[in-house]
């Protein structure tokens, strides 16, 4: 008789309804969002607040060259002392005062100049004070040399690299990190998704074994059916939730800005930033076409295929070993020890695939990674955006596919001895055993 | 009168530890069967290998006279002793769940759980959850679950720890109703009084080994030593204390009565009858009390295990 459907379906509902469940799905958008917003809000304070810094020039070479900006203001001091400089600063609770002293050799001048402030200054404004007067100072001395400044500025030439493969299929560095972002995302998606439902599973096979329904249940199926109703049930409830998820953080993303007045663009971090300034170089700011031109030059089917292969697979592999350990164990307390084995080798695979791939998506560490049948879900997804030869994806998920049979059978066979084992938490080498019975 | 259950040499080993070591036993259909031993003897190892969930390492189940197959589950209604119920799923649903597993259809088994329900007055637990009850009242809808599908065999694993003893009684008289209406009952427990009030045939399985089969009274008759209770009115109880020790081998026996006659159990050997002890009896005085002892299922249970 089967009974997957059966169970599949109770599984499925159980998880469903639970009330923590439901709160979780609902709240946890919320609460994602909102800190997203929160972050955004007070980012939006920070750069509102107007820092003035003071200057004094005592060798008048630079102080026409600050120029104000919306957060910052520069107020210069002409004819004082710098003691008095410095309390006046204290006094108008100026951010900062920028000293700088009088030598004629630019070489001495450089060498003396001075902020005084009342905490530490942040080290953004640092670079930005040090990148103005070095290049002033640096035109004053070409200047002196009599070198001619125009000459410099009209021999300048930038360089674009145009990328193309051997296909004749033209590549940019938009394209480049859009394969990463893609990479990236599905590998945690992975990931995450182990994680998360890979520990529902656990529990819920825990929770028969204490609720000791167990042995009334496998009198009526296989224990392998049991399991795997578990698995599949579990897994759809996770998509079910992923997908409420999605729905909802897009919905918030989009109205609770519109209600809240928060302008999102204003919220990036520096290395955004900086990643941005990369990739944008000369030619002005990247356009959304840039990226949807990137998505399209991607293997899509291949990708969209894999995904669900790699995906399914890798799943499978890692719930099937986290419902064998809830078979062994009475308790989530004793998970512990078994729990290692199971993360190490997630964690491995999200560290190759988040640098090493990204660095050389084709190299020798990435390729064998992205073969081994622990890491290889998470390599593998991350690497296909950078077009994996479908030979490699084959042999690939073939020793995956070859890997979680066995991890299945293996599961199996402890999940049957251990559902009905209580009392004592087992040793690897009792659980060698258990696969003898 | 048929088996319904045959075990022929059935032997499991966990490792270097044997579980049960060529046990047979022979259910008869209509049965209440008695499966006795000491904690750890193998009784649940037997009983999970009729199940189908531990395969043995040699011999083979007949149930029907067919060797054991997949579908045979449904003829099988086993209450564990380790047994309970998800605790937040609600009552009906999860029996409704359970009898499905059992290949029962959803409707037929709603109306038979309602049936049962009204009968045991428990209609109005329909959609509480399991945690909202007693221990009692979740023993009551295991039981109901097990025997919903109206299985040919029945297993119970010490179906009465948990009740109290009018829900005990209760059970007791839907075991006996089930017998009745052609069911065969396995019956494994410690409680002694309820094996001789209900077992018609036992076994006994001690260190993983059977080491008694067959029906309670041919048990008891084997086991019987032709012995009796006496209580005797007498001038003086000395004197016939050593006429009778003289004739038979006494020994002093304990029952309680009202008066303090000579208590006392008298051993015939296989050439003397109780007539003739009964006769010598009234000569010597008074006669209050005369029975045969019949060994308990406890006497016979506890000798055994001794001996073996």
């Amino acid at each position: 008789m089967n009974h997957l459907p059966l169970i599949i379906k109770r599984e499925y509902f159980t998880k469903v309804r639970n009330k923590s469940f439901i709160i979780m799905t609902f709240l946890s958008p919320l609460i994602m969002i909102g800190l997203v917003l929160l972050v955004a809000y007070l980012s939006q304070i920070n750069n509102n607040d107007v820092k003035t810094i003071s200057i004094l020039d005592e060798s008048g070479l630079v102080k026409g060259f600050f120029e104000d900006s919306e957060t910052k203001k520069y107020h210069i001091l002409d004819n004082v002392t710098l003691e008095n400089a410095k309390t006046i600063s204290a006094e108008k609770e100026y951010y900062g005062l920028l000293h700088i002293e009088q030598f004629s050799d630019l070489e001495s001048l450089s060498k003396h100049i001075s902020f005084y402030s009342e905490e530490s200054p942040s080290q953004s404004l640092i670079s930005s004070l040090e990148s103005t007067i070095a290049k002033e100072l640096t035109n004053i001395k070409m200047k002196r040399d009599n070198i001619d400044l125009q000459k410099i500025e009209n021999s300048k030439i930038t360089v674009t690299v145009n990328q193309e493969n051997f296909n004749g299929e033209k590549t940019s560095k938009v394209d480049g990190y859009t394969k990463i972002a893609i990479g990236v995302a599905t590998g945690y998606l992975l990931f995450m998704f182990i994680i998360i439902y890979g520990n529902m599973i656990m529990r819920s096979v825990i929770e028969e074994k204490t609720s000791r329904i167990i042995e009334v249940i496998i009198s009526s199926v296989k224990p392998v059916q049991l399991m795997l109703g578990k698995i599949i049930g579990t897994s759809l409830a996770g998509v079910t939730q992923f997908t409420i998820w999605v729905i909802v953080g897009g919905a918030l993303m989009f109205i609770l800005p519109l209600v809240l007045g928060i302008d999102m663009s204003q919220m990036q971090t520096p290395q955004q930033q900086m990643v941005e300034q990369a990739m944008a170089g000369q030619n002005g700011s990247i356009e959304v076409q840039d990226i949807l031109l990137a998505i399209q030059s991607l293997p899509l089917v291949n990708l969209i295929i894999a995904f669900l292969l790699f995906f399914i697979s890798g799943y499978l592999l890692y719930s099937s070993l986290y419902a064998a350990i809830g078979a062994a164990v009475d308790n989530e307390t004793d998970t512990q020890q078994f729990m290692m084995p199971i993360i190490m080798p997630l964690i491995l695979a999200v560290y190759v695939g988040g640098f090493t791939v990204i660095e050389d998506p084709h190299g020798t560490v990435s390729t064998i990674f992205s073969f081994i049948p622990f890491t290889s879900p998470v390599v593998m997804l991350m690497r296909i955006p950078f077009g994996v030869p479908i030979w490699q994806q084959i042999v690939s998920l073939l020793i995956l596919i070859g890997t979680f049979t066995f991890t299945v059978w293996f599961a199996a066979k402890i999940y049957r001895v251990g559902i009905l084992m209580y009392g004592k938490k087992p040793s690897y080498k009792e659980l060698i055993k258990w696969i003898k019975y | 009168m048929s088996n319904l259950l045959e075990t022929h040499s059935v032997s499991k080993k966990f490792g270097d530890f044997t579980a049960l070591n060529n046990a047979s036993i022979t259910v008869p259909e209509g049965s209440i069967f008695g499966l006795l031993g000491p904690n750890g003897a193998g009784k649940t190892t037997l009983i999970r290998i009729i199940n189908q969930i531990t395969m043995p390492d040699t011999g083979h189940v007949l149930l029907d006279g067919q060797p054991l197959q997949p579908h045979h589950i449904k003829d099988i209604g086993y209450l564990p002793e380790e047994r309970g119920l998800y605790k937040s799923m609600k009552v009906g649903e999860q029996a409704l769940y359970l009898a499905q597993l059992k290949g029962m259809q959803k409707a037929e088994a709603k109306k038979r759980l309602l049936q049962w329900f009204e009968r045991l007055e428990i209609g109005d637990w329909w959609n509480k959850k399991i945690q909202e009850l007693s221990k009692g009242m979740a023993q009551k809808i295991q039981f109901v679950v097990t025997v919903l599908h109206e299985p040919k065999l029945l297993i119970f694993d010490e179906p009465f720890s948990g009740f109290d003893p009018i829900n005990a009684n209760i059970i007791k008289d839907e075991i006996l109703r089930l017998k009745n209406e052609g069911a065969t009952v396995i019956f494994s427990t410690h409680r002694m009084e309820s094996v001789e009030e209900l077992c018609d045939h036992i076994a006994l399985i001690n260190k993983s080994n059977k080491i008694l089969e067959g029906k309670l009274t041919d048990i008891k008759r084997q086991y019987k030593t032709n012995t009796y209770e006496v209580g005797l009115n007498a001038n003086n109880h000395n004197i016939v204390e050593q006429a009778l020790a003289d004739k038979f081998s006494i020994s002093k026996a304990h029952f309680k009565t009202i008066g303090d006659e000579l208590k006392l159990n008298i051993k015939l050997s296989k050439e003397e009858s109780a007539n003739n002890l009964l006769q010598y009896l009234t000569t010597q005085g008074q006669v209050s009390h005369f029975v045969e002892l019949i060994p308990s299922a406890n006497d016979i249970f506890i000798q055994t295990i001794k001996n073996n």
